[in-house]
């Protein structure tokens, strides 16, 4: 069973199901979302986050690093050679500018369960649990991720899976048993415009939906909108179109209005984040459109946000 | 991101009464009231030497009710001012004989200034100062403490509450409602018909103390005396018909109380007043005086009436709102030196607790409890500090109208655990029907309302006491030898050793703390007893004994522990980085402390960034805050104290983290020098990095139930907390905290885009109320350091 990297446990999610919540972040994704907000969630192995811009030249990298990855630049600043950096950390440590920090960390089956367990008595206050989300949660070793399932739920806590839907039925299936409630985004209704912004097929994803309602799973269904993308009626009329047709049982409907806070975020792991011009945050306006044309439909359990 | 708008002065209130009070009150400028001082220096000239120190007491005070001016201002509901009208600070020489140049200082301040006229300052240098300057308790303190309390107080190693102000923490009763003064007399005289001159040694001294008891009622009867004929005279005068009908009521209230017990909610509202303004002109206690459970003690009068058809639920908000702005109307009695540093505010830490449960241990909360809630929402003051006791018997809809006022931004309610302060109490020895009956005061500390003289005794240094442990006991900012010689920090090679050190040092200065403190108790007890809070506090007349001097049914010494975080962090920088992964030495470390950390940014980084933090729900630091917890803790509880009772511990700063960060060089969480020690059991600023659940569990991990009160600032984004779901996470928040055991928390909702503004234009924001530390204050009126570090603790999203 191997261990997965998670990049972030995030206490007092409210925005994630119900009450107050713990999501647990694994790093890793076999999508590739134009907008992603973390790109640091993107790979499945650990990065050095590098924010260059904060670096003072003091050199310290350079002398503690064991590989040879960090030289000065002529600007004065330390250029990192990724090629030859395991991301050990120890940069990290002894940065004063706090410039570089490592993505990603290991936990064990059972330190990732004591962890999750912390806020117990908030779930138990508030009716809220614990919600896996990614990256993809999907995507990891999933016997390790059935084995979490399955303790969290045997100890009689919430567990919501947060999902874009690119996996196996299998690994869908080894799950829910212990699943609260799947929050299962969709993106993009029309093949071209999913691989365009999400780099793959939507059939998969849109038949492992079918198969969960189907076998009787709680869902709510998120819908990230983007100006460019998707932030269009006929966008919001064609998902209602769907549900309907494959009577999709909904337990509610989030549309989550695309914000690009995570821009900055880009040049710490040296990429690149080109959304400008093409992608826009829809106006409060449109958002209640949107939410209309599905309470009109029937799914009254609507919200704008989490 | 919206602007929050802070409604101009003139605006709050539920009429236009209220409205013009309340800005009456917003806008008179605080000053000197001299009139006392020259009162109580006339009577001590009349009767010392002839009677006894508690009937001298006594008769000052009734010497003070019958002479001084009185004031009924126009439209006022309730009456009775302790000066000559609002925003009017007599001075008590008697405790604390200002200067000339401390009443230069008050009036020049920029902030928290009193206006002294030159008038005032010709009394004071040709009477007061003259008769009080080696008479004041304050000048038989200060020579009768050793020379290690002295070094130590100087160094801010620890304060002293009892320097320029009188012990008190006192809380009224459901007795205060059941009965007049009339009726006290009574049972005073009883008292003295049973003294057993044949056996009882002490009974020469309980005559006198009851016989001074029996003045002090007189004083505060002729006071209402007053103020009844005042109103009748001025409802002749009156030619406006409504007034004039106000004015005969208020003079038919005041025939009935303070003398006999209230008969209506308006008159159980005024007997509170007269009482109040009894405490606080007798001495200038510690804090203030508080209704206790205002809401169960008002309920049956509010029920009778409505039933009677002569109230309505308006009627009571407005009256209650008229209270309100009497406390706002009285500002603390200014300070001077080093207790100035300490604290500066006009709060005089009047505290009203709403909720809770009754005697019986049944829900507490009554229409009243709402009309209370409407009142202070309506009202925004400072004063009365305004909070909520919430019982898992208090329905959700009391907490959640609490939590709706809460978001608003201004700092009140906060929020205390009722079970907790059950739990507290009765772990102090007080009965179960008592405990229920207790309740909070002044910021969080818990009492036993009506029975108890829980006094504060000061702050101790905790972070401080560390730095000296680090250099061999020398102060490193004087370079005074102050603590032990527990031996050179570099040569301890392990954690353990280091622990021992600091422990000798706690115990070191606990020891010279307590034996001042006690000393200064005794002074108190034989030169100022206060014999009208001894009328109102059980069992001071059975047992013929003052409030000062043990007459309380329960009698408490707190010492108030400040910089929990820091100290937590300063033990975790070091065990982590210096003993467990060897990341740098002592040596290092205490250069790079001495530098203020210049030149040391990586041993900067690695304390501040790199190290487990309290705050977080991580075991590393949250381990080391109990194990420093309970050292003090249990370094404390169960002295004796010279009232009978012991000593135990508060977990509170009020201000006092920003005098006590003042007087030290960086330590080894990274805080550097001077900068302010964290605040009540608060998280280090910024070391919280997981969110609010985290630090409620680290905070919850500290034995809230062995002290005596523990202090929580918790900052929310105004947007985060926004809708009926908001409001549900955020009761569900202190729920959780509450079933944790958690004594308190309380929030400040502010955008810090706002405080910035507000701290650089001031003028805008003259009514921008902030949560300081168990109190609310003006933000214009923080000093600079204050405005920063409010603006610089750890914002938490919802």
């Amino acid at each position: 069973m191997a261990t997965p990297y998670v990049f972030n446990v995030q206490k007092y999610s409210i925005h994630d199901g119900d009450g107050i919540r713990t999501t647990i972040f694994f790093k890793g994704c076999p999508v590739n979302c134009a907008w992603c907000h973390n790109p640091e969630s993107q790979r499945f192995d650990k990065e050095l986050l590098y924010f260059r811009d904060r670096c003072t030249g003091c050199g310290k990298c350079i002398a503690k690093c064991p590989n040879g990855a960090n030289t000065m630049g002529e600007d004065g600043k330390v250029i990192l050679d990724r090629s030859k950096c395991t991301a050990c950390g120890i940069c990290a440590d002894w940065c004063i500018a706090t410039a570089r920090d490592i993505a990603g960390k290991e936990y064990t089956l059972k330190e990732l369960v004591k962890e999750a367990e912390k806020d117990r008595q908030f779930y138990e206050e508030s009716g809220g649990g614990i919600t896996l989300s990614g990256g993809e949660v999907m995507s990891q070793d999933m016997d390790y991720i059935e084995q979490l399932c399955k303790t969290l739920y045997n100890k009689g806590y919430s567990v919501n899976i947060d999902t874009c839907g690119y996996a196996p039925y299998e690994d869908f299936k080894r799950i829910l048993p212990y699943v609260n409630t799947f929050l299962y985004d969709i993106k993009a209704m029309d093949k071209e415009t999913h691989e365009k912004y999400i780099g793959v097929d939507n059939e998969l994803i849109l038949e492992n939906l079918k198969k969960l309602s189907a076998d009787g799973a709680r869902i709510n269904i998120r819908i990230p909108t983007v100006v460019g993308v998707n932030a269009t009626e006929e966008f919001m009329n064609d998902v209602v179109k769907f549900l309907k047709d494959n009577s999709i049982s909904v337990a509610q409907v989030n549309l989550l209005p695309y914000h690009n806070t995570g821009k900055h975020k880009y040049s710490k792991l040296d990429r690149e984040y080109d959304t400008e011009g093409m992608m826009e945050k829809p106006s409060a306006e449109s958002m209640e459109l949107f939410k209309n044309i599905f309470v009109k439909n029937g799914f009254n359990n609507t919200k704008i946000g989490g | 991101m919206a602007k929050f708008e802070f409604d101009p002065v003139k605006q709050r209130g539920s009429t236009e009464r209220t409205r013009r009070l309340r800005a009456e009150s917003m806008s008179t400028q605080p000053h000197i009231y001299m009139e006392r001082a020259v009162l109580e220096t006339e009577a001590y000239k009349m009767y010392e030497g002839t009677c006894s120190v508690p009937e001298l007491r006594a008769k000052s005070l009734l010497h003070f009710f019958q002479n001084k001016k009185i004031y009924i201002g126009e439209g006022e509901l309730i009456v009775g001012e302790k000066g000559d009208g609002p925003q009017s600070a007599p001075t008590f020489p008697e405790l604390c004989c200002h200067t000339l140049q401390d009443m230069h200082n008050m009036n020049d301040r920029k902030i928290v200034n009193f206006t002294v006229t030159e008038e005032d300052l010709k009394i004071q240098e040709e009477m007061i100062i003259p008769f009080w300057e080696k008479r004041s308790t304050r000048a038989k303190i200060i020579p009768s403490m050793t020379q290690e309390w002295r070094d130590a107080y100087e160094a801010g190693i620890f304060t002293e509450f009892m320097e320029q102000r009188g012990p008190g923490h006192t809380v009224g009763s459901k007795k205060a409602y059941e009965k007049g003064y009339l009726d006290y007399q009574k049972d005073i005289e009883d008292a003295l018909a049973k003294l057993d001159y044949m056996n009882d040694p002490e009974a020469l001294a309980k005559r006198d103390q009851l016989n001074a008891m029996h003045i002090a009622c007189e004083a505060v009867m002729v006071l209402g005396k007053r103020y009844a004929d005042y109103a009748r005279e001025l409802a002749e005068k009156e030619e406006n018909p409504q007034r004039k009908a106000e004015l005969l009521q208020i003079a038919a209230n005041c025939d009935v109380v303070p003398a006999h017990k209230p008969e209506t909610f308006w008159q159980a509202i005024q007997t509170y007043w007269f009482t109040h303004l009894a405490v606080t002109s007798e001495l200038n206690p510690w804090d203030a005086y508080s209704p206790g459970h205002f809401d169960q003690h008002l309920a049956p009068f509010y029920e009778k009436d409505v039933e009677d058809g002569i109230l309505n639920r308006d009627q009571a908000l407005e009256l209650l709102e008229c209270l309100w702005i009497k406390f706002n109307n009285q500002p603390a009695p200014p300070k001077v030196g080093i207790t100035l540093k300490e604290s500066s505010t006009y709060t005089d830490f009047a505290n009203i607790n709403t909720g809770g449960v009754t005697p019986e241990g049944h829900d507490g909360v009554t229409e009243v409890s709402y009309i209370i809630l409407d009142a202070m929402d309506n009202m925004r003051l400072v004063q009365p500090n305004s909070n909520v006791q919430i019982s898992r018997k208090n329905p959700q809809k009391f907490l959640k109208r609490a939590c709706e006022i809460a978001r608003q931004g201004w700092g009140q309610p906060a929020f205390y655990n009722t079970e907790a302060i059950i739990q507290e109490l009765m772990n102090a020895g007080k009965s179960i029907e008592d405990a229920r009956n207790g309740g909070c005061s002044g910021c969080v500390e818990t009492g036993a309302f009506g029975n108890e003289a829980y006094i504060l005794q000061g702050y101790f240094n905790i972070p401080k006491i560390f730095e000296l442990t680090l250099f061999n006991g020398v102060d490193m900012r004087t370079g005074k030898q102050l603590g032990l010689q527990t031996g050179n920090a570099e040569d301890f090679e392990t954690f353990e050793e280091l622990w021992d050190a600091f422990a000798k040092q706690i115990k070191h200065f606990a020891d010279i703390k307590v034996k001042g403190s006690n000393v200064i108790e005794q002074i108190f007890a034989t030169y100022m007893p206060a014999p009208f809070l001894s009328i109102i506090t059980n069992d001071c007349i059975a047992k013929g004994k003052d409030y000062n001097a043990g007459g309380a049914r329960y009698n408490t010494n707190y010492l108030q522990g400040v910089g929990i975080g820091t100290i937590t962090d300063c033990l975790a920088a070091v065990k982590y980085n210096v003993y467990d992964n060897k990341k740098f030495t002592m040596g290092e470390l205490l250069q790079a402390l001495k530098d203020n950390f210049v030149g040391h940014e990586d041993i900067h980084n690695l304390v501040c960034n790199k190290t487990p933090k309290y705050g977080n729900d991580d075991d590393y630091a949250d381990d080391l805050m109990k194990k420093v917890f309970y050292l003090y803790q249990e370094e404390i509880t169960d002295r004796p104290n010279m009232k009978g009772g012991t000593w135990r511990v508060d977990m509170l700063p009020t201000t006092c983290h920003v005098y006590f960060g003042d007087v030290m060089i960086a330590s080894a969480n990274g805080r550097l020098a001077h900068k302010p020690v964290s605040e009540g059991i608060s998280p280090e600023k910024g070391a919280d990095v997981n969110g609010p659940t985290a630090v409620i569990k680290s905070c919850a991990k500290m034995d809230h139930l062995k002290t005596g009160g523990t202090l929580l600032n918790q900052k929310f984004l105004p947007e985060t907390i926004a809708g009926e779901e908001g409001l549900d996470q955020l009761a569900n928040y202190i729920r959780t905290y509450f079933n944790m055991d958690g004594h308190h928390v309380q929030f400040n909702v502010v955008h810090k885009e706002l405080l910035i503004d507000a701290q650089e234009h001031p003028e805008e924001y003259k009514d921008l109320i902030v949560r300081v530390a168990g109190y609310s204050d003006y933000f214009r009126n923080l000093d600079r350091p204050l405005q920063d570090e409010i603006i610089m603790r750890t914002e938490q999203e919802f």
